[in-house]
């Protein structure tokens, strides 16, 4: 269906629209659901329309009003920010050792990190459970900080090092000859061309950290480090809300908006940054 | 990292002789720019991993702590023989294979239709990174607050006097159908960069020779794009295998309708039983290294990053 010859441009064009449109509902729908639910007053709830008969922004009033929603945005928020930064610097250092440097133990850095990324999380629930109880990380910042890095990390190296071998690095050689030092040959040419790859790879480890939801629930065990994807699931039969629909989906609203932005901004960055991290060998 | 360290005096790999003080600074540096990251993944995986090993051959449950002893392989006969974790492996494996055979069609589809949409490109990439980014729970919310009865669009179209997700075919199918809905896209982008990989004039000369689109579909693109789909398919069916949070959200395992990380969690979060949950920990792991080592081995997957060296 992809391939269709050019019997008619208008026609092609008329059925790729038709195309289009599926995508976007398909895309869409959930999405809006969970955003008609979350302006439904009370009343109408339940009554199973997709859009609101009458509209109410008082559940976003409501959660912010408690300190359960409040405090988890924060804990997520920083969190995820703390990771994310920790483990775009550890993973631009090794990835530009992988794409530039030649030195033993390299492949199995790159073996290690394709494991790790495979691993499945929950068998590091059990054994982080028990070493983060003993070391005083269970439910702290730290404690979530940690295995996020770790997990974020081999995603972090992969899109770096894709993008690292991009960079036509002749350029810092040419301007140190031009009479550049090597700081500001790294400043004026290689940090500007560097920067976007680090920047989307920044992004992805944000969406990771961001998304976590096993860890989140099994390291955590209070207000003081629940993320919000954590804090959504103990919402249900919260006897602080009488049906606590409204409020969850509000909740989840919020905590998307961020996705939508990324999305929408840096949707180029995002796409070149999965099909190069993930595919090329 | 443990190993870059032990095998720095392995240079006879690519036949260099003696190394100059320049290639020596080099390597110096390369080791110490990944020390950070190997030194992280490994204490927090590699050491991890390890100790659950260990817990899982002791009895071990943090209500009777005084109990505690080491009991060898006693925690895996009784999960390898308990029926629960049996059902819980099955619920997994069907999740798994149903789900990235359906993502794996789809995902084509939407491959496609990125790459070659001749209108709006631009939107429909960036509509559908939307599920790709969206928080797992919300969506889970989502898709169960629209088959809640009553509550529900969905529920009220296709079942207004049932409530699916107490019954077990229809609540494993909307499982399904969450999982799906989410990773579709990871999947296209992942077939979009083996679909760039097709060379128009290929495609063009087999449709002079009179090759319908079906066949230049199956005879042209996909053996060039068979490794990006296996590819594809093996971090697909490694994570899908894993899945934990939609059923959590939507029926949290009810109706025997569990994962195996689902057993794992209830086992030593709820039960609070470290040595059989560590047990099922290794096992999942186990499983896991299978599905890797399958298709590594027996389709010749690829293993991304594996052959770095003079590939690009």
């Amino acid at each position: 269906m992809a391939l269709i010859g050019a019997t008619s441009k208008n026609g092609a064009r008329a059925r790729w629209a038709l195309l289009d449109f599926v995508v976007v509902v398909y895309a869409l729908v959930p999405v809006l659901w969970i955003v008609s639910l979350s302006l439904k007053s009370k009343e109408t709830i339940a009554d199973g329309n997709f859009i609101p008969r009458s509209w109410t922004l008082q559940n976003y009033v409501d959660i912010f009003r408690t300190s359960e929603f409040l405090r988890a945005l924060v804990n997520s928020i920083g969190i995820a920010i703390i990771a994310t930064v920790i483990a775009v610097v550890l993973g631009t250092m090794a990835a530009y050792a992988i794409a530039r440097l030649d030195f033993p133990g390299k492949q199995v850095l790159v073996g290690v990190s394709l494991l790790i990324a495979m691993f499945p999380q929950v068998s590091l629930v059990s054994p982080l459970f028990e070493m983060e109880r003993s070391l005083g990380l269970f439910d702290t910042w730290p404690g979530l900080i940690l295995p996020y890095i770790t997990f974020a990390l081999p995603l972090a190296i992969y899109t770096l090092s894709a993008f690292f071998r991009e960079i036509p690095w002749e350029l810092e050689k040419a301007a140190k000859m031009d009479g550049a030092t090597p700081a500001q040959a790294f400043r004026r040419v290689i940090a500007p061309l560097a920067a976007p790859g680090v920047f989307t790879t920044a992004i992805l480890v944000f969406i990771f950290c961001w998304n976590d939801f096993l860890f989140a629930i099994s390291l955590t065990s209070t207000e003081a480090s629940r993320t919000v994807p954590a804090a959504l699931s103990f919402f249900t039969g919260s006897s602080q809300f009488e049906d606590p629909t409204g409020t969850i989906s509000a909740a989840a609203v919020v905590i998307t908006v961020p996705i939508i932005l990324f999305v929408l901004f840096f949707q180029r960055r995002i796409v070149a940054g999965l099909t190069s991290g993930a595919v090329k060998g | 990292m443990s190993h870059a360290i032990e095998e720095p005096a392995a240079p006879a790999k690519k036949g260099k002789k003696a190394l100059s003080e320049g290639k020596r600074a080099e390597r110096k540096l390369g080791l110490m720019l990944c020390a950070p990251a190997a030194l992280v993944m490994v204490a927090v995986t590699g050491y991890p991993v390890l100790y659950s090993l260990w817990l899982s051959l002791q009895r071990y449950d943090l209500r009777f702590p005084d109990q505690r002893e080491f009991i060898w392989f006693e925690n895996y006969a009784t999960v390898l023989g308990n029926s629960y974790w049996w059902t819980a492996f099955g619920v997994t494996a069907l999740i798994t294979v149903v789900s990235v055979v359906i993502e794996l069609v789809l995902g084509m589809a939407l491959a496609l239709i990125m790459h070659r949409t001749l209108v709006a490109r631009g939107l429909v990439r960036t509509v559908a990174l939307i599920p790709y980014g969206i928080v797992t729970v919300v969506a889970a919310f989502s898709w169960r607050y629209a088959w809640t009865k009553d509550t529900g669009y969905l529920a009220q179209l296709f079942a207004s006097d049932s409530d699916l997700l107490t019954q077990r075919v229809p609540a494993l199918a909307i499982i399904t159908l969450a999982e799906v809905w989410k990773t579709v896209p990871f999947m296209a982008l992942l077939l979009m960069a083996g679909l760039a990989l097709v060379p128009d004039d290929l495609l063009k000369a087999a449709s002079m020779d009179g090759a319908t689109a079906w066949q230049r579909f199956t005879k042209v693109m996909l053996p060039v794009m068979k490794p990006a789909i296996l590819v594809a398919l093996l971090f697909r069916t490694l994570d899908a295998f894993r899945i934990f949070d939609n059923i959590f959200v939507l029926t949290n395992g009810a109706q025997q309708t569990g994962s195996v990380s689902m057993q794992t969690y209830n086992n030593l979060i709820k039960g609070l039983n470290l040595g059989i949950g560590s047990t099922m920990s290794v096992l999942i792991f186990i499983a896991v290294a299978v599905i890797a080592f399958v298709f590594i081995k027996v389709f010749g997957t690829s293993a991304p990053g594996s052959d770095n060296g003079g590939k690009r």
